[in-house]
C-alpha cells in the first residue's frame, strides 16, 4: 500500500468537505442522529474541513488511522453526529468502517458467536439462533435508540462510546464477550469488560479499533437477561440497567451467575457476590433480597437530571433481581 | 377507542356540520408538500443566527462586534442598540398580552441579560457556519449578577431584584421599593372565615409545580425580506400573522403597513407562537444587509428562550360540610413569569375552582419575575398548575366524607344562572353532563388490580372570542374561496370548510378553506383562546349568509320575481311557489358577470359570547412500587364541545390536551444548573411522553350548545389540559394512598414518597 499526499494511502476515499457524498453531508447538516465511534480517540479540530474515508478492509483502515492523528472512526455514527452538532471538535478524518465486511457480519463459529463491532443492532434480532440462544444480548440491543436508529446502531459504537449507561455492556459483560481489536500491530483480543476505562474513554490505541466480538454459546439450562429502567417507555438512556446470566443445575439450583449493572458507576459494575449467595441454591425470595442489598451496594451513582443516587441504587437491587428472574426462567425452559 | 357524543340538544338536521371529511390540507401535510416556516428559500437570501447569554443574569458592560462585521461572508450585525426603546405599553390580544417595553428587551437584550439564552446580538452571512463563527467573534463584557429562579426565594426579602424600578401593582399602598412580585391579584368574595366555619372537614396543603415547555414540534423559523422600498415581507410560522405584523412593525418602530406576513404552515404552537421572538430581528437583519435572511432556531434555542409556562407554589385551603357543600376556599398562587411580568397567575385564581359554586373565596395571584425565559401561553394559560392544587384537594375532601368524588362534584356544580367565581354569571353550561358522562363511561367501573388506583378530576376555560376577518369568493365554477386570517393550527381549515358547506348548500370539496395572508384579508387576532372555531366560524357564517342573499336576489333578478320568493336550498336558489326551475351556484356564477358582477362578500366580528368549556377526566394507573414508575393504564376525557363542527379534530384536541397534561403530570421539568443554566434543553431529557407511554384516550364529546353561537360551538382547544395532573394525582394516591404535591411525579419522585411512607 502506497502513500500518497497527507500520508493517505491509495484507494482510501479521501476528500473535502465539498466532495463528501450527498447522503453524509445530509447526515451532518440535518439529521438527529446517524453514527458511532469505534474508537477510544479523541477528535481534535485542526482549522480545516473535515475529510472523509470509507476504506474496505481492516489493513486499510488501520493506514487510515496511521497516516492521520486526528482521524475518527465511526460505524452507525449514532452517537457521533448528535456530538458533532452539539459543539464536539470535527476530526480530521471521519472514517466510515461499515464497508469493512468482518465488521458487518453475524455469525455462529463452531461454540462462538461473532458479531462484527459495526453490525446494526437490528440485525441481531432477525437472527433466531442468536435470539434463542442470546435473548438478553439481543434485548439489549434491541434498546438502543429508535426503530431508525436501530437499523444503524452498533455493539461496537454502543461500547466504545463509553456511556456509563449505554445498554449493550451489562449484556456483553455478563456473557463474558471478548473483544477484537485492530491496530498497527495486528489484532488483539481483550474482556469486553475492559475496553471502557470511564465516561467517554476507553482502552483502545489512537490508532485502534474495534473489529468483532466473540460470545461463547451457551451450555445447557443457561440464560441471560437485561432489563433498563427508564421514566419513559422507549426513546431515553438508562437510569439504570442490569444484565444476568446465570447457568441452573438439573435440580433448578443456580451453578453459575454473573451480573452487571450499568448507569450506576463510572463503568459497568460486576455484582460478584450475587454468586456467591446464590451458587449451589435455588432463587428464593430471602436470596434474592440479599443479591439485591449486594448491587445497590456495589453503586457508585451520580445525581443528575435522571436520577438521583438513592434512586439509582435502590433500583439497581431491584433491576438485578428482576433480571436474574427472568434469565432463571428462560433458563429453566432452554433445559427441558 | 369508543368516541361517543352526548347531546343535550335534539340533533339539528346539519348536512355537513357534524360529519368528519378528510382535511383539506391533509395530502400536503402527510407527502411533505406544505411548506413550514423554514421551508421558503429565497435568491441571495442569508442565514441569521442569534447570540444568546451564557449567564442567568448579568449586566451587559460592552458588546464589540466590530471583529464579526469584518468577517469574510458576514452581511450584517444587530445589536440591541439597533432596535428603539419602546416604552411601557400594553399590545396584543386574547389571551396574549405583552409590554411592548418588556417585548423589545426581550427580543433583544438591552443593558442586562435576564434569563441563559436572552439574545443579545445577532448576524446574517452568507451560510449558517459563517454566521455561527461571527458569533463567536461577537466580544461581551459582562457583570455576572446573582440570579433567582425559585419562586419562592424570588419574594424573599434578600432575592436578587431582576427590575430595579419595579414596583409590585395591586397592593395598597404601593411597596416603597422595588421587588420581583410584578403583580398582586385578588379574588374576594362572600365572607371566608364564616365559610370555613360553616365547614365540617377543611383540609389544606402546598403545591409546587416546574415550568414546562409548549413543545411544539417545528421550531420558530422566518425568512424576511425588506426591498429597496423600505417594506418588509416576513414569511413566518405563528399563531397570528396579523400579531407578527404588528409586533414586528413596533419593535422595529415602524407603522403596521410596512410589514407583510405571509402564513407558513404551523407545526404546532399551544399558545407558545402568539408572540414574537426572531421575526423583528431578522427583519432588522435583512434592511441591513440588503438581502432576504432566515432565522431557524435550533430545539436548544427553542428551550432556552421560548416561552415555557410558569412554575407554581400554590397554597390553598378548602372547607366542605359533612353532606358535600363546598363553603369556603382560600389561598396564594405565586407563579414564575419569567424575565418579565405576565404570568397567568390571575387566570390560575380565576380557572381553579370555576367549576363549582362556592360563596366564599378569597384568592390571590402573586406574578413573580426570576431568571429565566419570559412565560408564554400554554393551552389554558395558568390554569392546570391552580387545578392539580384545587382538583387534588377536592379529592381528599370528598375521600374524607366517604363520598363518590365525581358525586361531590356534581353536588356542587356550577350551572346556568349562578355567579362564577371569578365574577361573571353563566350562561347555559355543560359542566354537569361532564361529570355525568365519566359516571357513565364503563372505564369507571371497571376493576382495578393490585397497585392500580383510579383518579378523577375537572377543568375549566374561559374560551375567547375577539376580532375576525372572512371573505367568500364564489368562483366562476359554483366553487367557494374560504379566506381567513386564522392560522390552522387545530384543523380549523376543515371546520370554516364545513361550516360554509352548511350556509351555502355545496359539496365540502368545492370549497377552498385558505389562511390569507395580511394584506389579503381583514385584520383576525391570533388563533388562541379556544376562539377559530366560534369567532372565525362566525365571519365565515356571516359572510356565506351574505353571499346567499346575493345569490337569492341574483336569482330574483334572473325570474323577475321578488327576492323574498327565493330561497336558498341544497347549493341551489328554489322559488318558493315552484314555477320556475331551480338555479344552481354553478349557473348563477357562470353569469355572475349578466346579474351584477363577482360574486363575492366579507365579514368581519369582534365576537362575543364564548361559551365556557368545561372537562371532566377519568384515569387508571399502575405504580411500581419497587422503582416508582406510573403506567397509565386508561384514560377517559369528557368534554363540552358545545356543538362539534368536526368530531374528529374535536377529538384530536380532547386527546392532545390530555397527552401535553400526562406528560406534564409525570415527567416534563425544565432541570437548572446552580449557575442557572438548563440542563435539558432537548427532548431526549425534556420527557415529553411517547406513544408508547399513552393508552388510547377515549374521548365523550357532551355537546351543550353555546347560546353565543348560531351553531353552538364551544372552544374545544384548550380545557382538556386542564384535569390531567390532578388525575394522575389521584389515581395514584387511590394506587398507592401517597397524596403527591409536587410536579413532576417522576419515578423518583415517587418511590421517595413511597419510601418516606415506609414502603
Amino acid at each position: 500500500m502506497t502513500g500518497t499526499g497527507k500520508g493517505v494511502p491509495a484507494g482510501v476515499a479521501l476528500c473535502s468537505e465539498t466532495r463528501v457524498p450527498a447522503t453524509l453531508r445530509a447526515v451532518l447538516r440535518g439529521f438527529d442522529s446517524a453514527f458511532v465511534l469505534l474508537s477510544g480517540r479523541g477528535a481534535t479540530s485542526f482549522g480545516c474541513a473535515m475529510r472523509y474515508a470509507a476504506p474496505t478492509s481492516i489493513e486499510e483502515a488501520v493506514s487510515v488511522l496511521a497516516g492521520d492523528v486526528h482521524a475518527q472512526v465511526y460505524a452507525g455514527a449514532t452517537d457521533f453526529i448528535p456530538q458533532l452538532r452539539m459543539g464536539r471538535p470535527e476530526p480530521g478524518v471521519a472514517v466510515d468502517l461499515k464497508r469493512i465486511d468482518r465488521l458487518t457480519g453475524l455469525r455462529r463459529e463452531g461454540d462462538s458467536w461473532v458479531i462484527g463491532a459495526a453490525t446494526p443492532s437490528a440485525r441481531l434480532g432477525e437472527e433466531e439462533d442468536l435470539v434463542a440462544e442470546l435473548p438478553g444480548l439481543v434485548e439489549a440491543a434491541a434498546l438502543i435508540g429508535s426503530d431508525q436508529i436501530q437499523s444503524r446502531a452498533s455493539l461496537g459504537g454502543n461500547l466504545c462510546n463509553a456511556s456509563p449507561a449505554a445498554d449493550s455492556v451489562p449484556a456483553m459483560v455478563v456473557n463474558n464477550g471478548r473483544a477484537v481489536i485492530a491496530g498497527p500491530a495486528g489484532m488483539r483480543t481483550i474482556p469486553v469488560a475492559s475496553v471502557v476505562t470511564g465516561p467517554g474513554s476507553t482502552s483502545l490505541a489512537a490508532d485502534e479499533f474495534l473489529v468483532e466480538f466473540v460470545f461463547d454459546r451457551p451450555p445447557p439450562r443457561t440464560a441471560d437477561a437485561y432489563l433498563r429502567f427508564i421514566p419513559r417507555t422507549e426513546m431515553d438512556i438508562a437510569v439504570v440497567g442490569a444484565g444476568a446470566r446465570l447457568t441452573l443445575d438439573e435440580a433448578g439450583r443456580c451453578r453459575e451467575v454473573s451480573v452487571a449493572l450499568g448507569a450506576v458507576a463510572p463503568t459497568v459494575v460486576m455484582v460478584p457476590a450475587a454468586a456467591g449467595i446464590l451458587v449451589g441454591h435455588p432463587l428464593t425470595d430471602e436470596a434474592l433480597k440479599r443479591v439485591a442489598a449486594e448491587a445497590s451496594a456495589v453503586c457508585n451513582p451520580i445525581d443528575d437530571k435522571r436520577g438521583t443516587k438513592a434512586y439509582r441504587r435502590q433500583v439497581a437491587g431491584v433491576l438485578a433481581v428482576r433480571a436474574l428472574r427472568l434469565a432463571a426462567d428462560r433458563a429453566a425452559r432452554t433445559g427441558s | 377507542m369508543t368516541a361517543t357524543a352526548t347531546t343535550t340538544d335534539p340533533q339539528p338536521s346539519y348536512k355537513w356540520v357534524g360529519t368528519r371529511p378528510v382535511r383539506h390540507d391533509g395530502l400536503d401535510k402527510v407527502t411533505g408538500r406544505a411548506r413550514y416556516g423554514a421551508d421558503l428559500n429565497l435568491p441571495g437570501m442569508l442565514i441569521g443566527a442569534v447570540l444568546r447569554s451564557p449567564h442567568a443574569h448579568a449586566r451587559i458592560l460592552a458588546i464589540d462586534n466590530s471583529a464579526a462585521e469584518a468577517m469574510e461572508g458576514v452581511r450584517a450585525v444587530v445589536t440591541g442598540a439597533d432596535f428603539p426603546m419602546l416604552e411601557s405599553e400594553m399590545g396584543g390580544s386574547g389571551e396574549e398580552f405583552v409590554d411592548f417595553r418588556d417585548l423589545c428587551r426581550n427580543v433583544m437584550a438591552r443593558d442586562k441579560v435576564l434569563y441563559e439564552g436572552h439574545a443579545l446580538a445577532a448576524v446574517a452571512a452568507t451560510s449558517r457556519r459563517e454566521a455561527l463563527a461571527a458569533l463567536d467573534a461577537i466580544k461581551v463584557d459582562y457583570e455576572v449578577l446573582p440570579h433567582v429562579l425559585d419562586v419562592s426565594l424570588a419574594m424573599a426579602p434578600d432575592a436578587p431584584i431582576l427590575h430595579e424600578d419595579m414596583i409590585t401593582e395591586g397592593v395598597d399602598p404601593a411597596p416603597d421599593g422595588p421587588s420581583n412580585v410584578a403583580d398582586r391579584y385578588v379574588i374576594d368574595r362572600g365572607d371566608i372565615e364564616k365559610g370555613f366555619a360553616e365547614a365540617d372537614v377543611i383540609v389544606e396543603r402546598e403545591f409546587v409545580t416546574q415550568p414546562v415547555h409548549q413543545g411544539y414540534i417545528e421550531p420558530h423559523a422566518v425568512v424576511a425580506d425588506v426591498g429597496e422600498d423600505g417594506k418588509a415581507t416576513v414569511f413566518c410560522s405563528s399563531q397570528g400573522h396579523f400579531m407578527v405584523r404588528s409586533f414586528t412593525a413596533r419593535l422595529l418602530g415602524w407603522e403596521p403597513s410596512r410589514v407583510k406576513v405571509i402564513p407558513a404552515e404551523i407545526g404546532g404552537g399551544f399558545g407558545g407562537k402568539t408572540t414574537v421572538y426572531v421575526e423583528p430581528v431578522a427583519t432588522r437583519l435583512s434592511q441591513k444587509a440588503g438581502r432576504p435572511v432566515k432565522i431557524v432556531m435550533t430545539r436548544d434555542e427553542v428551550f432556552r428562550a421560548t416561552g415555557p409556562t410558569s412554575g407554581c407554589k400554590i397554597s390553598l385551603k378548602v372547607g366542605a360540610t359533612r353532606d358535600g357543600r363546598l363553603t369556603a376556599v382560600s389561598g396564594s398562587m405565586a407563579y414564575q413569569a419569567g424575565a418579565f411580568k405576565g404570568s397567568p397567575a390571575s387566570l390560575g385564581c380565576m380557572c381553579a375552582f370555576a367549576p363549582y359554586a362556592i360563596e366564599n373565596v378569597f384568592l390571590e395571584g402573586l406574578d413573580v419575575v426570576v431568571n429565566m425565559p419570559k412565560v408564554a401561553a400554554y393551552r389554558a394559560p395558568g390554569a392546570p398548575m391552580a387545578s392539580f392544587a384545587s382538583e387534588t384537594l377536592l379529592d381528599e375532601i370528598a375521600e374524607e366524607l366517604g363520598m363518590d368524588p365525581l358525586e361531590f362534584r356534581l353536588r356542587n356544580a356550577a350551572e346556568e344562572g349562578v355567579r362564577s367565581v371569578y365574577g361573571p354569571i353563566f350562561k347555559r353550561i355543560g359542566f354537569k353532563e361532564t361529570v355525568e358522562a365519566v359516571r357513565d363511561h364503563p372505564q369507571y367501573s371497571i376493576e382495578l388490580g393490585p397497585n392500580q388506583g383510579r383518579g378523577v378530576a375537572s377543568g375549566f376555560w374561559f374560551n375567547f372570542g375577539g376580532s375576525s376577518s372572512a371573505t367568500v369568493h364564489i368562483n366562476e365554477d359554483g366553487s367557494a374561496s374560504v379566506l381567513t386570517g386564522s392560522p390552522d393550527i387545530g384543523g380549523s381549515r376543515a371546520s370554516m370548510a364545513l361550516m360554509a358547506a352548511e350556509e351555502l348548500g355545496i359539496d365540502i370539496y368545492d370549497i377552498s378553506p385558505i389562511v390569507s395572508d395580511t394584506e389579503s384579508v381583514g385584520f383576525t387576532d391570533v388563533t388562541g383562546g379556544s376562539r377559530v372555531t366560534h369567532a372565525t366560524g362566525m365571519a365565515v357564517i356571516d359572510a356565506c349568509r351574505k353571499v346567499v342573499a346575493d345569490l337569492r336576489a341574483r336569482a330574483a333578478k334572473v325570474w323577475d320575481v321578488d327576492v323574498s320568493e327565493v330561497e336558498w336550498v341544497d347549493g341551489r336558489a328554489q322559488h318558493v311557489s315552484g314555477d320556475r326551475a331551480p338555479i344552481t351556484a354553478r349557473d348563477l356564477a357562470a353569469d355572475a358577470a349578466g346579474t351584477g358582477g363577482p360574486i363575492t362578500a366579507s365579514a368581519a366580528v369582534n365576537a362575543r359570547g364564548a361559551g365556557a368549556a368545561f372537562s371532566t377526566q377519568v384515569c387508571d394507573v399502575e405504580v411500581d412500587p419497587e422503582t416508582g414508575a406510573v403506567k397509565i393504564l386508561r384514560y377517559t376525557t369528557a368534554q363540552d364541545a358545545g356543538r362539534a363542527i368536526h368530531p374528529s379534530y374535536v377529538e384530536g384536541q380532547m386527546q392532545g390536551g390530555v397527552a401535553q397534561g400526562i406528560g406534564w403530570a409525570l415527567n416534563e421539568e425544565y432541570i437548572f444548573d446552580s449557575g442557572g443554566t438548563m440542563e435539558n434543553p432537548g427532548f431526549l431529557d425534556y420527557r415529553m411522553p411517547v406513544a408508547s407511554d399513552l393508552p388510547m384516550i377515549d374521548t365523550v364529546i357532551v355537546e351543550v350548545p353555546n347560546p353565543g353561537h348560531p351553531y353552538g360551538v364551544r372552544g374545544v382547544g384548550e380545557v382538556g389540559i386542564v384535569p390531567p395532573m390532578a388525575a394522575v394525582a389521584n389515581a395514584i394516591h387511590d394506587a398507592t394512598g401517597l397524596r403527591l404535591s409536587e410536579l413532576p411525579m417522576s419515578p423518583v419522585k415517587v418511590l421517595e414518597a413511597i419510601g418516606a411512607n415506609g414502603g
